[in-house]
């Protein structure tokens, strides 16, 4: 008889997401496996297997010995239904075992909006949800990734999170349980100990109290458990490890490529920007290794296109010798080079015009705000003449595509900021009036604003976000502004990037909110056609809870902050200084400029920052 | 144009025909094999599957044309550096200098397994014949403009129907595959509408082999 799960696989859509079974898959013999973890991703296989920082902790933990690491992916809403019916539990594509089975279950969480995911999944493996609930070392779950920044609203149902990059803090934790569960301690003894190790932070060894206001009285840590928790970064990226055995998936997910992080950090400082300042310092990788790494990683997984990923690429200091090696390379092997977030400098557009041969990629900026006022503000070091001048260059060159990224509802905004986006989109069309060279295809530009939201570890973690009306008076105000027919002008839905900001800076008071949405129905949040405002809303009355606190209240200077156990190596008085000249409309020198002073360095023993 | 046989099986079945094309192209790169491009404004490599199969069914027979730049490789070399890169499930059985055009490929035999979960219904084998000895079986057939009803008998060429034990019954058939094409999975959809009573718990089904017209093995 065939297994029920291949008589269910026909029934939906995009089967192939949930069997594993791809080119290098790593299946270990169990009889040798002493650790099993489940690694999740709280959204769809497409996206998870697009994500580089899963790719390299699959790698580090199943290099260590002894450790089965396998991949657990969310269900698409028609296998959840499916699984439900017929009471099938999540399973690992490895193995096919049940994520029950498994000694750890870990989360990397990139993405407010996924924590229903992580809820659900948990559920369908039929997982108590609560750590408090999941008592001995069985299903220890933990986390990382760029949301544990701030990870209170998760804090009632992850056991500990591994605050910042995971390459080293991995293996530090999972060697720690593989010695607990020989010896087998008690659940509680093991949290005591992995709290101890740099970069982990164990939630239930707090408390929080609050003020009759609502607002943070207190955090106290317990038993001795340190007062913050300073994340865990890689100093020599060179000697890091990076796997170029991948995975190469058997069906097509969202960025089916080869991907080189070419350094980490960013040396700019856009005061909205959490990955700004939380990813700092500045490492850089060099040429040599990347060069070394691309043709290994190319030439094992038959890709044919490569990016290089970075905060910034153009900020990457050996850009041009990298390139030079890898674009003889990649023509000769028919791979395509793709090289995103390139600034509007001379060298890109040189490289722009390098790459062009290969494949023609559209042009794309995000000034982020319509004045230059506004840009001061956030820090956003992109003038309208490095717009204009590369978009006439573009023209020139044919092309007739051009795609521009705002926010609405920043610091200071006005709304002659907001007509200020017009005024630059008409600039825009007068270039291509003036410079293109084929004029028979029309100019597009496609104009995008998104609702600004305020996150942790910035400048402006402390700012309100507008009310969703406001916001889209905002959008309604520029919408009438336009009037070319060359522009297309979308703007997000207020509600998603609402509960955005309030989980971005949420509380352990949240936990019931995500977990009473989750019983409502909502999972998939992300995705336009699973996601259930009303269901949140619901939730957060049964809860009682208003959402405004958390968005268009603001957060006072003198306020503790629920992430103030987080340090990510900035100093809050940097941001504060840094908010200050938000207000002043004064612009801070990028980092190669000249070092502001923003307190990461203290994370570096073995290099400096390279800004 | 050179040609594998290769088979899809096991948690390949899963793989769509598109996804199949892409894995091909990514292993013919891991094997060392460039693939010649197509001409053109997007030039791509030039590898083509002959009948696509629908996601889930598995298949013994499949062909696929590419053509390499280095033409000096020999068939049994460049199917030993496949089969090292390929993924669990697909497996290149034999490699061609050249084959028969594909338009001349007329038929397949596939095996289609029916599942019953609380035993084989009495009388059922025997109401399935005769069921398709009849002259004509109309079932739905979703098309670009629509849905159309279609007559399948005059497509099915062979059929043998046993009970492979208490829960299973075995239909061996040949049917037509190219102008016009019968998709095997139409036959116990029949039996479900004409013979709801003997609706299979679930069903699947296997290609076997490939014919031309004059029913010699097509390569």
């Amino acid at each position: 008889m065939t297994e029920l799960i291949n008589r269910i696989l026909p029934t939906v859509q995009k089967p192939a997401r949930y069997v594993g079974g791809e080119y290098n898959e790593i299946i270990k013999d169990l009889s040798q496996v002493r650790v099993r973890v489940a690694f999740c991703f709280p959204d769809t296989y497409e996206i998870g297997m697009s994500n580089v920082g899963m790719r390299i902790l699959y790698g580090v933990m199943n290099e260590m010995d002894g450790v089965w690491c396998e991949r657990v992916f969310a269900p698409w809403s028609d296998m959840e239904e499916a699984m439900r019916v017929n009471q099938l539990p999540l399973w690992t594509l490895e193995s096919h075992d049940s994520v029950k089975d498994f000694d750890m279950v870990a989360f990397t969480i990139g993405y407010e909006m996924c924590y229903t995911n992580i809820l659900n999944m948990l559920n369908l493996a039929g997982i108590p949800l609560r750590s408090k609930d999941r008592t001995g070392l069985k299903n220890i779950v933990f986390a990382g990734g760029v949301c544990a920044f701030n990870p209170e609203p998760l804090a009632d149902f992850i056991d500990f999170f591994c605050i910042g990059e995971g390459e080293e803090i991995t293996p530090e934790v999972i060697d720690l349980y593989d010695r607990a569960k020989a010896e087998n301690w008690e659940k509680e003894a093991f949290l005591n100990e992995v709290a101890k190790i740099p970069g982990v932070y164990v939630p239930s060894m707090y408390t929080h109290s609050y003020r009759e206001d609502g607002t943070l009285l207190e955090i106290i840590p317990l038993q001795g458990a340190p007062k913050t928790v300073t994340k865990r970064i890689v100093e020599n990226l060179d000697a890091a490890y990076y796997p170029t055995k991948m995975i190469v998936p058997s069906t097509e997910i969202v960025h089916d490529r080869a991907n080189l992080e070419v350094f980490r950090g960013c040396i700019r400082g856009c005061r909205f920007c959490q990955a700004g300042f939380s990813c700092r310092p500045v490492r850089k990788k060099s040429a040599d290794v990347l060069y070394r790494q691309a043709v290994e990683t190319l030439t094992d997984s038959g890709h044919n296109e490569i990016t290089l990923s970075s905060l910034s690429t153009s900020d990457y200091r050996e850009l041009k010798e990298l390139t030079d090696r890898l674009l003889p390379y990649c023509s000769e092997n028919r791979i395509n080079l793709s090289v995103p977030s390139l600034r509007a400098d001379n060298f890109s557009r040189e490289l722009m015009q390098k790459l062009q041969t290969l494949r023609k990629s559209g042009l794309t900026f995000a000034p982020e705000a319509g004045t230059q006022r506004l840009r001061d503000v956030i820090n956003k070091n992109l003038t309208e003449d490095e717009i204009l001048d590369t978009c006439a260059n573009a023209f020139e060159g044919g092309w007739n595509n051009v795609k521009l990224y705002f926010m609405l509802g920043l610091p200071t905004e006005t709304d002659e900021d907001v007509l200020g986006i017009a005024e630059l989109v008409h600039k825009v069309i007068n270039t291509w009036k003036n410079c293109a060279t084929n004029k028979k295809r029309g100019l597009r530009i496609h104009v995008s604003t998104s609702y600004f939201v305020p996150k942790p570890h910035t400048p402006f973690q402390w700012e309100r976000q507008i009310p969703p009306e406001e916001y889209l008076r905002r959008c309604k105000l520029l919408k009438c502004h336009f009037y070319s027919k060359s522009v297309e002008y979308n703007y997000h839905e207020p509600d998603l990037s609402r509960l955005e900001a309030v989980m971005a800076r949420g509380d352990r008071r949240l936990g019931r909110v995500i977990e009473q949405a989750v019983i409502r129905g909502a999972r998939l949040d992300g995705w336009d056609e699973h996601f259930s405002y009303q269901a949140w809303l619901d939730a957060f009355s049964f809860c009682g809870i208003d959402p405004d606190f958390y968005t268009v209240r603001g957060y006072d200077e003198g306020e503790v902050l629920p992430w103030d156990t987080i340090d990510v190596g900035v100093t809050k008085q940097f941001l504060l200084s840094e908010r200050n000249h938000a207000y002043l409309g004064t612009v801070t020198p990028d980092c190669r400029h000249s070092c502001s002073g923003c307190g990461v360095s203290k994370l570096l023993q073995e290099v400096a920052c390279d800004a | 144009m050179r040609r594998l046989l290769f088979k899809k099986t096991g948690r390949a079945v899963w793989i769509s025909h598109l996804d199949l094309m892409r894995l091909f192209q990514r292993a013919f790169k891991r094997a060392g094999l460039p693939l010649k491009h197509t001409q053109g404004f997007n030039p791509r490599p030039s590898v083509s599957i002959a009948l696509p199969l629908s996601v889930g069914v598995a298949s013994e027979c499949e062909l696929l044309d590419f053509e390499l730049v280095d033409a000096s490789l020999t068939c049994n070399d460049i199917m030993q550096r496949l089969n090292l890169v390929l993924v669990d499930g697909v497996k290149v059985i034999s490699a061609y200098d050249n084959g028969m055009k594909i338009g001349e490929l007329a038929t397949l035999r596939c095996i289609i397994t029916m599942e019953y979960d609380k035993k084989v219904p009495d009388r059922c084998v025997e109401k399935i014949c005769a069921l398709f000895d009849g002259e004509s079986v109309i079932v739905p057939k979703k098309t670009k403009s629509g849905i159309q009803d279609q007559n399948i008998i005059p497509m099915i060429h062979a059929m043998s129907i046993t009970a492979v034990n208490d829960y299973e019954i075995k239909i061996d058939t040949v049917i037509s595959c190219q102008n016009p094409s019968l998709n095997p999975m139409q036959i116990p959809l029949a039996i479900e509408q004409y013979l709801p009573e003997f609706k299979p718990s679930f069903s699947h089904c296997c290609r076997i082999e490939i014919f031309d017209k004059n029913n010699n093995v097509f390569r």
